[in-house]
């Protein structure tokens, strides 16, 4: 008999569920005097370097209906391609910057927003710099595990025809599904959950 | 103990997910999935920096009331209606090493099985004294803690009579945006957990016990509540043995 490794499993995923806003973004959902606002609403404030964007989109079911429970975090570099998180060990990253947000679909239109910057450009692990980027991560009623994926800028054509992920994606018609529409500062990034649109969605 | 102060922040890879252990994408008999799982493959991708890395949270933005339901929304000198439960635990991973340092957020009914949110219909009443939202962060060992009511089971259009058993919704945050986890607590000898698609929606029936917290009759407090043990598991890292990597990453 050898040794056992000893390794623990991950906790299994269950879903958000459509009342997930309790949770993440109270304000959000009329309980107030909890916290005294919903984390991940501000990612910018006016020290932050970095040229300012908008981005904004909705989360599409297999119907073609927007997802109005949906909730959408981004994690992204700052101006200069560096992380704030204590993993990051080329540099510091902009202390103005968390490089974390949270938006919630709207209950209405489904759209969900965030006011951030453009982030610069990372490394893969082979040295080679991939394009700049967004990643997302997406949860609501009917998803089980949450969904990744990465938004890419329309106007970085160059970068992202050289970027190793995108460049991972065996049918070429699906790379621009990860590829914001609209022009700088405001970009559309909207997320097909299923059909003949499916957005690009990464085992990372 | 080990010492941790002479230990360096860890920045390898993850560990891959076992898709096997959780639920897939596509459930029927949890309706809404069909809709919303995408049919084609999920690309498979080696870990970057923009998935190793990830947000980290400080312990000043905690409030005083944040981990304590029975108050944090009560009017002062009232609580919320329910049994008095303490749940608590401590967040690992893989390797079984403790996750210091993170965001840990929950949110429940009340004790009757009714959510706080203009969506929920169900006839039960709302308790004027429960929000149903909480957070703290973990502590050096991993450990965090939080006091609530147990909440009730309730209703939903799924089949004809589905009920969710009673649960806690978690939301977890590791050091590595991958890490990021949310998922459901059940109670022990619940009889409806093994009738809830959503519970069966994941195939191991190991992987479901994860899920359910026993009953810590130690950690009650005599005369005020009873604790419940539910520790959480987030993926693990590898250890940075020989990494054939250039600069940068």
């Amino acid at each position: 008999m050898a040794q056992s490794l000893g390794y623990l499993k991950e906790t299994p995923s269950q879903t958000a569920g459509p009342y997930v806003h309790i949770g993440l973004t109270p304000n959000f959902c009329d309980i107030t005097g909890v916290y005294p606002q919903d984390l991940g609403t501000a990612l910018v404030n006016e020290r932050t370097q970095g040229e300012r964007i908008v981005i904004t989109g909705r989360v599409f079911d297999g119907a073609g209906a927007p997802l109005k429970d949906a909730v959408v975090e981004i994690w992204q570099a700052d101006a200069a391609g560096l992380y704030n998180s204590p993993s990051e060990t080329r540099g510091s990253a902009d202390p103005h910057f968390a490089g974390w947000g949270r938006g919630p679909a709207d209950a209405v239109t489904g759209e969900f927003r965030f006011e951030t910057i453009k982030p610069g450009r990372v490394p893969y692990p082979d040295g080679r710099p991939m394009a700049p980027h967004v990643t997302l991560w997406i949860v609501a009623r009917g998803i089980n595990i949450g969904l990744h994926t990465r938004l890419y800028f329309p106007d970085e054509a160059q970068a992202n025809a050289a970027d190793p992920v995108l460049a991972r994606i065996e049918h070429r018609d699906r790379v621009s599904t990860l590829i914001a529409t609209g022009t700088a500062p405001h970009y559309v990034f909207d997320i097909h959950l299923q059909g003949p649109q499916e957005t690009v969605f990464f085992d990372i | 103990m080990f010492d941790k102060s002479n230990s360096q922040p860890e920045t390898g890879p993850f560990f891959a997910r076992d898709r096997s252990w959780h639920p897939p994408a596509y459930t029927p008999g949890y309706k809404t999935s069909v809709l919303r799982s995408p049919q084609r493959a999920l690309l498979s991708l080696g870990s970057t920096l923009s998935e190793i890395t990830g947000p980290v949270f400080g312990h000043a933005m905690i409030g005083e009331l944040d981990n304590d339901l029975i108050h944090n929304f009560a009017r002062p000198g009232e609580s919320a209606i329910g049994e008095r439960i303490i749940v608590h635990g401590r967040v690992l991973d893989e390797r079984g090493r403790a996750v210091p340092n993170v965001l840990v957020e929950f949110w429940q009914a009340n004790a009757g099985g009714r959510y706080r949110h203009k969506k929920e219909t169900y006839l039960a009443a709302i308790d004027p004294n429960f929000g149903g939202c909480g957070r703290t962060i973990t502590d050096a060992d991993g450990a965090y803690a939080f006091r609530t009511i147990r909440p009730g089971a309730y209703p939903w259009p799924n089949g004809v009579n589905d009920w969710r058993p009673a649960h806690i919704h978690f939301s977890i945050f590791g050091h590595g945006f991958v890490q990021r986890l949310i998922t459901q607590m059940y109670f022990e000898g619940d009889p409806m957990i093994w009738k809830c698609p959503i519970v069966n929606a994941i195939p191991d029936r190991s992987a479901i016990e994860q899920l359910i917290a026993p009953m810590d009759w130690g950690n009650t407090v005599p005369m005020d509540s009873r604790a419940y043990k539910f520790d959480i598991v987030l993926r693990g890292r590898r250890s940075t043995l020989f990494e054939n990597r250039r600069e940068g990453n």
